[in-house]
């Protein structure tokens, strides 16, 4: 059963009105912003000319701070106590997001812990995917996989800020020089 | 090359200009394949056609990386998240919708052929004017009181999902002069990993706007563009209520070692 190799279904772009249909209510809070150790990741997603974009949307997919991996339902109809470990906001009309949620744990000692995303648009024909690191665990930062075959340039562009409130920022550009590093997992080209 | 960078959204071209370039890639796309390249399963992101996509696509490659135990996994949803009414379409207001009324149904599969059992399926569209609901459509097409154009569901252990909706019309959109977009349904899906995670577009077989769209023309292998197609189905009809379409949605192979119950579908709190 498991040896059928099926061809994937091509992605298409989430086009321009998906702003009534794939953001719900606290879609960006997957914990309550201000609750304890609660962390904003935030920043602007970019375009080639270094515009912010305002049609994007971000969904976010992490461990919970003791790097567990949530097996929890009920994103989509927050109770405000349970931690599922996914978000999706949509950018305003500057191009910004806010995540609330908790900084993620490494899954495995000695891991280097980040926030999965993926990222949508209007002009975006198929999803993308990226990472965005904690900066904190210098070594195993240095030892982590995906950074290590990285140019120091394309491996900032992956690389949270911490901020001196605590917050975390990150930016994503889709085009242009300073160009997210975006990942393939399947070799598709 | 080089010429200017068009500015997304400046509808200073005409169809027959946007055609011949689509025919062109096609072109090239048909020489690459004769000459040993592989098929192209996915769209082009950088797709000049598309004029939105000329600054918001990535000009390096994609950097191949295995993934990491978060993404072998994929956030969870159930009945706590979508009410089994979301799936129907036509009673989110107090009258009928005005259309073609349509069951869509289908299963959602990994690449491997399992079934994604107990996972979100979400689906948005234009109504049977071809008119969303969101603000930012302009089209002088009339709104229906009754239809907002927003579904959900979970799908089953065996990956199907149904939908009761109208069928959306063709929509006019400004990448050039008379731009017009094939009917469809947009679709977003979750598989087993975080890495199966997709958005896409759904049409309807024997569009004539097909050669003209360069969303559609975006997957420039015509056996990859097929699966976008739903497939009329009569036995799905419902005698004198609504038309049968179907559709499965394939997603990447998953890169998990998986447990046995989970190969039977004991995803999620399906129940
Ligand atoms: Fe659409």
């Amino acid at each position: 059963m498991s040896d059928q190799h099926l061809v994937p279904t091509p992605g298409q772009t989430v086009g321009p009105f998906f702003g009534y249909a794939l953001p719900f209510e606290k879609g960006g809070e997957l914990v309550p912003p201000g609750s304890p150790n609660s962390v904003t990741l935030h920043g602007t997603v970019y375009d080639g000319k270094g515009a912010p974009i305002p049609d994007a949307i971000l969904e976010i997919w992490q461990a919970d701070s003791n790097g567990n991996v949530p097996h929890q339902t009920g994103s989509l109809v927050r109770d405000g106590y349970t931690f599922t470990g996914w978000g999706r906001t949509p950018v305003g009309n500057t191009g910004k997001y806010v995540f609330s949620t908790v900084n993620p744990g490494a899954t495995e000692p000695g891991k280097a812990p980040f926030f999965a995303v993926a990222v949508f648009a209007r002009g975006l024909m198929n999803r993308l995917f990226t990472r965005v690191y904690l900066p904190e665990d210098t070594e195993a930062l240095e030892n982590d996989a995906l950074l290590s075959s990285l140019e120091p340039a394309r491996r900032k562009t992956l690389m949270a800020e911490r901020l001196a409130d605590g917050s975390l920022h990150w930016d994503l550009r889709l085009q242009g020089e300073d160009e997210t590093v975006f990942l393939d997992f399947h070799a598709e080209g | 090359m080089g010429e200017p960078v068009k500015s997304s959204d400046a509808a200073a071209d005409n169809q027959a200009i946007v055609s011949q370039e689509i025919r062109d890639i096609e072109e090239g796309y048909k020489a690459a394949r004769a000459a040993g390249q592989p098929a192209e399963t996915q769209p082009r992101v950088d797709y000049p056609p598309y004029r939105s996509s000329i600054l918001r696509h990535p000009t390096k490659s994609l950097h191949h990386t295995d993934p990491e135990t978060i993404e072998l996994f994929s956030p969870a949803f159930g009945h706590h998240d979508v009410h089994a009414l979301e799936s129907n379409l036509t009673i989110q207001h107090n009258g009928e919708p005005q259309g073609e009324r349509m069951i869509l149904r289908g299963k959602v599969l990994d690449g491997n052929g399992r079934p994604v059992a107990g996972q979100l399926v979400e689906i948005w569209q234009a109504n049977a004017a071809g008119r969303y609901i969101h603000k930012r459509d302009q089209h002088p097409a009339p709104i229906d009181p009754n239809f907002t154009g927003v579904g959900r569901c979970i799908t089953g252990p065996d990956g199907s999902y149904e939908f009761l909706t109208i069928k959306p019309g063709a929509y006019p959109w400004k990448n050039h002069l008379n731009a017009w977009r094939p009917a469809h349904i947009h679709f977003s899906l979750f598989g087993t990993e975080f890495t199966q995670r997709i958005v896409t577009q759904m049409y309807f077989p024997g569009d004539q706007l097909f050669p003209l769209d360069p969303i559609y023309q975006s997957i420039v292998d015509q056996d990859a563009r097929d699966r976008l197609v739903a497939r009329y189905n009569h036995d799905f009809t419902s005698p004198e209520w609504a038309l049968g379409y179907e559709w499965d949605i394939v997603l990447t192979g998953s890169k998990r070692t998986w447990t046995e119950n989970e190969a039977y579908g004991e995803q999620g709190d399906h129940e």
